[in-house]
């Protein structure tokens, strides 16, 4: 059994408090669907005009007394031993107040792994921080300078003298597949899908593909480098953190230093892009080792060439679709395999066969990955781990059936969508890609694409049409909590420790809990950021949103009883049971009766009390297990590829989101086309380069490590199905990673659509078009 | 970065004498040199800031231009007569970094500009001899996309980056330089050097010697030119290759044409071999391939470039066909 299926039972055994009825399994959809105010209007994000202003502090920002600067020195081999360290330069240097290396840093436990079980761990490279004079990846941290300036620190780690005692390595992909391991599963599914055979149905299908697609590694680039700001009072730690984990950074680092979680205070109140890459790594360990063993305050902002050292990336795939088709193009085999880097010291699967699960009705299976063992830096989530390459792999190869096929790819897609899970059986929660295609293609005007590849040219520029299908699965996470405090005035503060990264998390529960409370915007407050708040979930899975509001809705269902409670006898609602009863107008009603009513003032004032207090849990997500349930979209991408250089330029694209219903159509916009332009960084520039001899990052800038600069960046229009999920909280589903996927595939479809060319491996560079 | 002190010129005689006391090095917007300073790559005792004597574009008697090497990227980009009399300077110029580099960026800075070769970049874990001559180089068996397909030498194989230089070299321009010695002239196609034995030797500029100018002559080609650049994204990347190239036709024939490549070399690449095939012939795009293929048939690749000798080839065709009108 995987992790997450042991979680989620377990969570179900044991302490559910308050498991609110409505949208899971046999319940009734939340009925917020029906009674949206402020959902689903446009409404600002209430943390723009602090950012714009510069009021708002990040990580690297917040000022402290006594701050002194850290600088990292990193290993240049692979693996060995370090034979050599001299710091005598460098503890003289000016401004310098501690040199750490592992002679000298504290005692440390290696850090928990994130997983889906232990909300309170993030650890992503689980392996011992500085304990040892072992090199264990091209990049691992030998030494940390602190100094009064950062130019100090910098200059001090330049003059550190590192010998090193070589051994072998592992840091070729290719001759690493021969060990590779098959894991058992898969975040929430079992890696091995077996289901007819696809072998036979390959041999008997009128049509079939067969090809091999490639995905390089990805370095993180979040326009915020990871940075901690960080402080011990005693036994008492303090980190100032960029982090969408708070509540398992904490946990992790009370593991770390051998204290109590309660004695680790972590605040992040703004996140200057997470997309997977925010979570422990070794910068917050060191960073406090080094603060403990100097005695003041340490500032550790890492390097756009640390980051490449020390923050993990997407692990490159190398994977095998092979799709059998009747000739009316429906699927009777389909075989997803493939091989992806993951080390035994990472916790993240890159699962890019997942959605070859669930997305189309084949009638034989045979899915299955396999993992690498490198000798490198773990690899991490990147935004839609698994799916972003998966989509790639399986939707080219869907556009390459069509095209043998020769039938619209639209249609293909249409003939082979399941109205239920095709492996499982389970019922979709809500789905309707194909509503996704029709609207998206109308507004793209799919009708005015040419079949035949090379049929439209302008000049030089060769010109094509693409689509592919995008898919993320939804997310739940059990135990996100949030206090509700409603005051005198009738004002209403929701606080947890989540997260904002910039995709509107206030901004989106202050609208939810004003509707849920029945409360205009105004007298709704949400604080959010850091962990003296109630217990966090990670943001991350696209979850936060579902599990925030799972958590707001129970607790207002505990508001209901306490206010009905203090109400007492005096008044239009006694008698009545919390089912009887709904929020409107700052008050509470009487179903069906609005005469029976009392606002939130009265009946605080009536029983004398300044505020009220309850507080919700996100209950175990058994809609989950009941119910298949994914966001898909449509991807449309119209391009130029230059028949001289092979220069790929991306005109146009439209994406139309299957996403449940949208709660705010400008942050959601923003999620959606973010998404979309990462997409394009996938597609067309974005590749670490990896030095297979050394096992080093060689794009340690982001003037090396291409991301779309703006004139990649085209008009893209963002359309969605809002269809609300009655399994779900507000009838949503989560959108933040949804967007990168199946971009890749629409563009490299539009490109082949161009010229004839099918190119399977990321990034589409010039170099790919130029040789027919 | 170690700490250096920083002093700023009033004229030029100032700048060669404050540069005369010690290890100083010139400073022109610092886009380069700031950044190797941050990485540890270079390390000068001093600057003298010479981006704001006060140099400006002049017209010479003969019709030319004089650009002041304290003169902005963007200066010269948007200048009236560059933009019509050497169109393809200013196309290259516009065609580099971004916006807010080009403000800062000078003349004489963006000819000094040294190579992104990642592993030059690398001093705490590659090896490069350009860096450390002897030490080896890295980047023959390693990365090397960007890297040069002429003249490199087995001791370093990397590329100069400059966009402009490239239209400099087919406009032929020459570089005044003030020493201690006093003036002289260099043609800026023999400015910069292969690497031969020596990669950490990039020019012929002597110690304490300024860059003070560049000198621009007139002619039809330089008039009819044009720069294009290919490159990984569409902005901010330096080229794969790039082609600078100007075109006369009298009465159907080729009478001047002017053709540099970037992106290929250790500096900018004038494509000598393929003009003197073009002059005097009718411009078709059968032609054009001809000589493009002559000229990329000393090309010598490595694993990571190979597409570039084709890339070149197609490059150098397409822009010639566009001066002409023949269809690529
Ligand atoms: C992210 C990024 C992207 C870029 N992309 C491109 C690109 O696509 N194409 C391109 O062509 N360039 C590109 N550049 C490089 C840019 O063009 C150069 O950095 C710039 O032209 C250098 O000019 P500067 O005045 O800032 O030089 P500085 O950094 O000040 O100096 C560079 C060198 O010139 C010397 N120097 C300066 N002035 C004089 C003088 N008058 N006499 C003698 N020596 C002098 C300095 O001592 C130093 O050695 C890019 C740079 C960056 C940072
Ligand atoms: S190519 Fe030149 S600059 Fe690059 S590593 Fe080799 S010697 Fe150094």
């Amino acid at each position: 059994m995987s992790k997450l299926q042991n979680a989620i039972v377990g969570g179900v055994r044991t302490a559910m408090g308050y498991v609110p009825g409505n949208w899971l399994p046999g319940g009734t959809p939340d009925p917020l669907i029906e009674r949206r105010v402020t959902l689903g209007t446009q409404q600002s994000r209430v943390d723009g005009p602090d950012k714009v202003r510069g009021a708002a502090h990040f990580a690297a920002e917040v000022p402290m007394e006594g701050l002194l600067y850290a600088a990292c020195v990193h290993s240049t081999i692979p693996r060995g031993r370090i034979t050599e360290l001299d710091v005598a330069a460098a503890e003289t240097a000016p401004g310098v107040a501690l040199v750490m290396t592992h002679r000298n840093a504290p005692k440390m436990a290696v850090p928990p792994p994130i997983g889906l079980t232990n909300l309170k761990a993030a650890g992503n490279n689980i392996l011992p921080v500085m304990q040892d004079a072992e090199i264990r990846w091209n990049g691992q941290t030998v030494a940390v300078v602190l100094a009064e300036t950062q130019e100090q620190a910098d200059l001090a780690a330049s003059l550190i003298k590192v010998g090193y005692e070589a051994a072998v390595a592992r840091t070729r992909f290719e001759k690493a597949k021969a060990d590779a391991r098959t894991p058992d599963s898969l975040m929430i599914e079992k890696n091995r899908l077996k289901k007819g055979d696809v072998a036979v149905a390959l041999q008997a299908a009128a049509r079939s593909v067969d090809a091999i697609y490639r995905t390089p590694w990805h370095n993180h680039t979040p326009i915020e480098p990871n940075a901690a700001t960080i402080a011990w009072k005693g036994d008492r730690l303090t980190v100032h953190d960029a982090t969408q984990m708070l509540n398992g950074t904490a946990g992790s680092l009370a593991k770390v230093f051998g204290i109590k979680e309660s004695q680790v205070y972590v605040s992040s109140p703004f996140v200057g892009g997470g997309f997977g890459g925010k979570a422990l790594w070794d910068h917050q360990i060191l960073g406090a080792a080094a603060a403990k063993l100097a005695g003041r305050p340490v500032r550790i902002a890492l390097s756009r060439a640390s980051m490449v050292r020390l923050i993990g990336g997407r692990s490159p795939t190398e994977q095998r679709v092979a799709l059998a088709a009747a000739a009316d193009g429906r699927l009777k085999g389909l075989l997803h395999h493939g091989f992806s880097v993951k080390p035994p010291h990472s916790a993240c699967d890159e699962a890019f066969t997942l959605t070859s699960r669930s997305l189309y009705a084949s009638e034989s299976f045979d899915v299955v990955q396999h993992t690498i063992d490198l000798d490198v830096l773990a690899n991490t989530f990147m935004r839609a781990p698994g799916e972003a390459p998966g989509t790639f792999a399986l939707e080219s190869a869907m556009d390459e059936l069509a095209h043998e096929l020769g039938m619209d790819p639209i249609e293909l897609r249409r003939r082979n969508v399941p109205d239920r899970n095709p492996v499982s059986g389970a019922p979709h929660s809500q789905s309707d890609v194909m509503l996704a295609y029709d609207l998206g293609a109308k507004r793209f005007g799919w009708d005015r694409r040419a079949a035949a590849p090379r049929s439209r040219r302008e000049g030089e520029w060769l010109i094509g049409m693409g689509c592919a299908t995008g898919s993320f699965p939804y997310a739940r996470m059990p135990g996100m909590t949030v206090r509700i405090t409603l005051d005198g005035s009738g004002h209403a503060t929701v606080s947890s420790a989540a997260h904002e990264m910039g995709m509107g998390t206030a901004t989106v529960q202050r609208q939810h809990t004003a509707d849920r409370l029945g409360l205009p915007l105004e007298s709704v407050t949400v604080t959010i950021g850091d962990t003296s708040l109630p217990f966090g979930s990670f943001a991350g899975g696209s979850s936060q949103t579902a599990s925030l509001g799972a958590a707001i809705n129970a607790a207002s269902g505990k508001l209901a009883v306490e206010l009905l409670r203090l109400a007492g006898n005096d008044t239009p609602l006694a008698g009545l049971r919390p089912a009887e009863i709904e929020f409107v107008n700052g008050g509470l009603r009487k179903i069906g009766e609005p005469s029976r009513y009392e606002s939130f003032v009265s009946i605080l004032k009536r029983a004398a009390r300044d505020q009220i207090s309850v507080t919700g849990v996100s209950s175990a997500p058994l809609e989950m297990l009941k119910f298949s349930m994914h966001s898909r979209s449509a991807i449309f991408c119209e391009l130029l590829v230059s028949d001289v250089t092979g220069e790929v330029r991306v005109d146009r694209l439209v994406g139309c989101f299957d996403c449940g219903r949208i709660l705010n159509p400008k942050t959601a916009a923003s999620q959606f086309r973010g998404g979309m332009i990462m997409g394009i960084g996938m597609a067309l520039t974005e590749e670490a380069l990896f030095d297979e001899r050394t096992g080093r990052v060689m794009s340690a800038s982001i003037a090396d490590y291409h991301v779309p600069a703006h004139l990649d960046v085209p008009d893209i229009d963002i359309l969605w199905t809002d269809i609300p999920d009655p399994r779900t909280p507000m009838g949503a589903r989560g959108i933040g990673e949804i967007g990168i996927t199946g971009v890749a595939a629409a563009i490299a479809n539009a490109a082949f659509n161009a010229t004839g060319k099918r190119v399977r491996e990321l990034p589409l560079t010039p170099d790919k078009f130029l040789f027919a | 970065m170690r700490s250096f002190d920083y002093r700023r010129a009033a004229d030029r005689t100032e700048a060669l004498s404050i540069a005369g006391e010690g290890r100083a090095r010139y400073l022109g917007g610092g886009t380069n040199l700031v950044d190797l300073m941050r990485q540890n790559i270079e390390a000068p005792a001093a600057l003298v800031d010479v981006s704001r004597l006060p140099d400006s574009i002049e017209e010479t008697p003969t019709g030319g231009l004089i650009i002041g090497a304290a003169v902005s990227n963007s200066v010269v980009a948007v200048h009236p007569a560059v933009r019509t009399q050497y169109p393809m300077l200013s196309r290259a110029l516009l065609a580099g970094a971004s916006a807010q580099i080009r403000n800062m960026a000078t003349i004489g800075g963006n000819i000094l500009q040294r190579t992104r070769c990642a592993y030059f970049y690398d001093v705490a874990g590659s090896r490069c001899n350009k860096r450390e001559p002897g030490a080896g180089c890295d980047a023959i068996d390693g990365h090397n996309r960007y890297h040069a397909i002429f003249g490199a030498s087995e001791r370093c194989i990397a590329t100069h980056p400059s966009d402009m230089c490239v239209a400099l070299a087919a406009l032929d321009a020459t570089v005044h330089l003030l020493g201690p010695g006093g003036e002289r002239e260099v043609r800026l196609l023999d400015f910069h050097r292969l690497p031969g034995e020596h990669p950490e030797i990039e020019t012929v500029l002597r110690p304490g010697e300024l860059i003070t100018a560049i000198e621009l002559d007139p002619s039809a080609a330089a008039a009819n030119s044009r720069y294009r650049k290919v490159r990984d994204r569409s902005s901010y990347a330096f080229a794969l290759v790039s082609v600078a190239a100007g075109l006369e036709v009298v009465g159907g024939r080729i009478e001047d044409v002017r053709i540099a490549l970037g992106g290929v070399a250790a500096k900018p690449w004038r494509a000598v071999r393929a003009e003197g095939l073009l002059r005097g012939q009718a411009p078709t795009r059968a032609r054009f391939l001809e000589a493009a293929d002559a000229e990329l048939a000393a090309a010598k690749s490595f694993h990571g470039n190979a597409f570039k000798v084709e890339l070149a080839k197609r490059t150098v065709a397409a822009v010639l066909g566009e001066l002409t009108g023949a269809d690529a």
